[in-house]
């Protein structure tokens, strides 16, 4: 049962928007699999629907032809069984509610989710889990970026979601902030084993976070590549400066180049 | 001991300064504005000597001080039923638009329908629609009512509207992943959005209230501050006239201020707008 063991099963995907003026492809023939506690990067430039792929995902966006499995249901059994988990590029808070009236959020809408696990940590564990101790109580205005978008790490993983779908999270941070994050969310994925697919446009966050890389070309959005990241699973920064890292980031570049 | 803690030539003096300089700051701030009202009331006064302005035609600021003190109970009772109409027509208004919004907001071709019917009501003049409704409602408190609720409910629908609709897009996404329901998205999203929108139609809404009331008591009125304005008007009493339009200007900064105050307790968070 080749697609149970999957986390998402992509197959000849295609999404079309129709516009009065025109119709745009944004995504054309797009096939991919990801492992049940793997970790993807999906890499390309801007407009080669890495985001909208995503979205496919999440059941926000219907594919216009092609099919998708997720955790071998369809996109919106998926998501109705609240097995999703997602984190916006802004960290999309309700201004009005504090960091830990964020984090419940999930479990006060849609019913709450189906099934917890008796042992899921509760939103004030997932806050210090995410380095924010002490911060419960604070409006998103007093927050960082940083910190607001560590809270919309919390409120994703707050209902124990079986995969994690990020569109570039880190992308508006500054370079310490990210690297920071970046070294973090490794480690929460080897800690809650969460599946994740994980939008950028950055190779060396691509390289650094994924088990795997697919990279995506633009005008139409297409799978260029896919690409397994032989690094360590435990890493910290350092790694980016050994001879491993910064060749596999070099060959992506290439790859991109062509 | 580190060089962070030696104490620094001139630092001290220099933060000392910047106190001075901040408190002076803060009591140019305070002391300004009444600066500015006492030098009106002190040219108004001195035009009225120089001018040798009879009091048919306007009252120096001491007659009218005089009045507001002699008059006081006359001015109390006579702003009763103004604050009463202006009051219930503010409420009666903005839950109307408060409603109207969220029926918008849920069922598009209706607000299509419709909007431009509330676009077109809303360029009539007060002065024009208040004999309409005085016609309709009769002589009482009715007819004022509904001009101040009228008058109150366009500023509110058009930000209502706009609060409720102008939701972080990412955050509706975030609601659909969750599979929120309506119901959910509109309390725990849109209605929440809203407020910062909806209290600054309200503090509009709160001086426009009082102004419609008072249009309406021009037209068939023998109580309230438009009837009072009216009657001081054709007896040539301006002291009067001025002492009733303070007290009617006064009940409208103080029903502001309520608003503001409600603002600070409901609306605690920073709205998008301001960063």
């Amino acid at each position: 049962m080749h697609a149970m063991s999957s986390a998402v099963e992509c197959r000849n995907v295609t999404v079309r928007f129709v516009t009065e003026r025109r119709t745009v492809t944004a995504l054309e023939n797009v096939s991919f699999s990801l492992q049940r506690g793997g970790f993807l990067a999906l890499l390309g430039p801007s407009g080669c629907g890495k985001s909208t792929l995503l979205r496919v995902v999440a059941d926000l966006i219907q594919p216009t032809a092609g099919s998708m499995a997720v955790l071998g249901q369809t996109p919106e059994e998926a998501r109705r069984d609240r097995a999703l988990g997602f984190v916006f590029q802004d960290a999309a808070l309700l201004p009005w509610r504090t960091a830990i009236q964020n984090v419940q959020l999930p479990l006060e809408v849609g019913g709450g989710p189906k099934s917890l696990p008796a042992n899921a940590p509760t939103p004030r564990e997932l806050l210090k889990l995410v380095g924010l101790e002490g911060w419960e109580n604070s409006f998103p205005h007093e927050l960082s970026g940083g910190m607001r978008q560590r809270v919309s790490i919390a409120r994703a993983l707050v209902t124990s979601p079986r995969m994690l779908l990020m569109d570039e999270p880190f992308g508006a941070l500054d370079e310490f902030t990210r690297d920071r994050l970046n070294e973090e969310l490794r480690r929460i994925w080897q800690e809650t084993r969460t599946t994740i697919l994980f939008v950028t446009h950055s190779i060396y966050e691509s390289v650094f976070l994924g088990e795997s890389v697919l990279m995506l070309a633009a005008n139409p959005g297409r799978v260029r590549e896919q690409v397994n990241i032989d690094l360590p699973p435990d890493r910290t920064l350092a790694i980016r400066d050994t001879e491993t890292f910064v060749r596999v980031a070099a060959g992506l570049r290439k790859s991109l180049e062509h | 001991m580190t060089d962070a803690a030696l104490p620094l030539p001139g630092v001290a003096e220099a933060e000392a300064a910047f106190r001075a300089d901040q408190a002076r700051e803060r009591m140019k701030r305070r002391l300004l504005p009444l600066a500015g009202i006492l030098g009106f009331l002190a040219l108004w006064a001195a035009l009225v000597y120089v001018l040798q302005v009879p009091p048919f035609i306007a009252p120096s600021p001491f007659a009218v001080a005089h009045r507001l003190v002699t008059d006081f109970p006359k001015l109390i009772s006579n702003l009763a039923p103004t604050a009463i109409e202006a009051i219930t027509g503010f409420l009666l208004g903005n839950i109307a638009a408060i409603v109207t919004a969220t029926v918008f907001v849920h069922k598009k071709s209706l607000e299509q329908a419709f909007f431009p019917v509330v676009v077109i009501l809303n360029t009539i003049p007060v002065v024009a629609k208040a004999p309409i409704l005085v016609l309709l409602l009769g002589n009482g408190m009715e007819p004022k009512i509904a001009i101040a609720a009228l008058i109150c409910f366009f500023p509110t629908l058009v930000n209502m509207v706009r609060g409720l609709e102008s939701v972080n897009p990412q955050a509706m996404e975030l609601m659909r992943v969750l599979s929120a329901s309506k119901t959910e998205i509109f309390f725990k999203l849109r209605l929440q959005n809203s407020l910062p929108y909806l209290f600054s139609a309200l503090k509009i809404a709160a001086s426009t209230a009082v102004i419609g009331a008072i249009v309406g008591e021009w037209i068939g009125s023998t109580v309230g501050i438009g009837a009072l304005i009216i009657q001081a008007m054709y007896a040539f009493d301006s002291a009067l006239l001025y002492a009733t339009v303070i007290v009617g200007s006064c009940f409208s900064v103080l029903f502001f201020l309520a608003i503001t105050l409600a603002e600070r307790l409901v609306v605690r968070w920073q709205p998008p707008a301001s960063h």
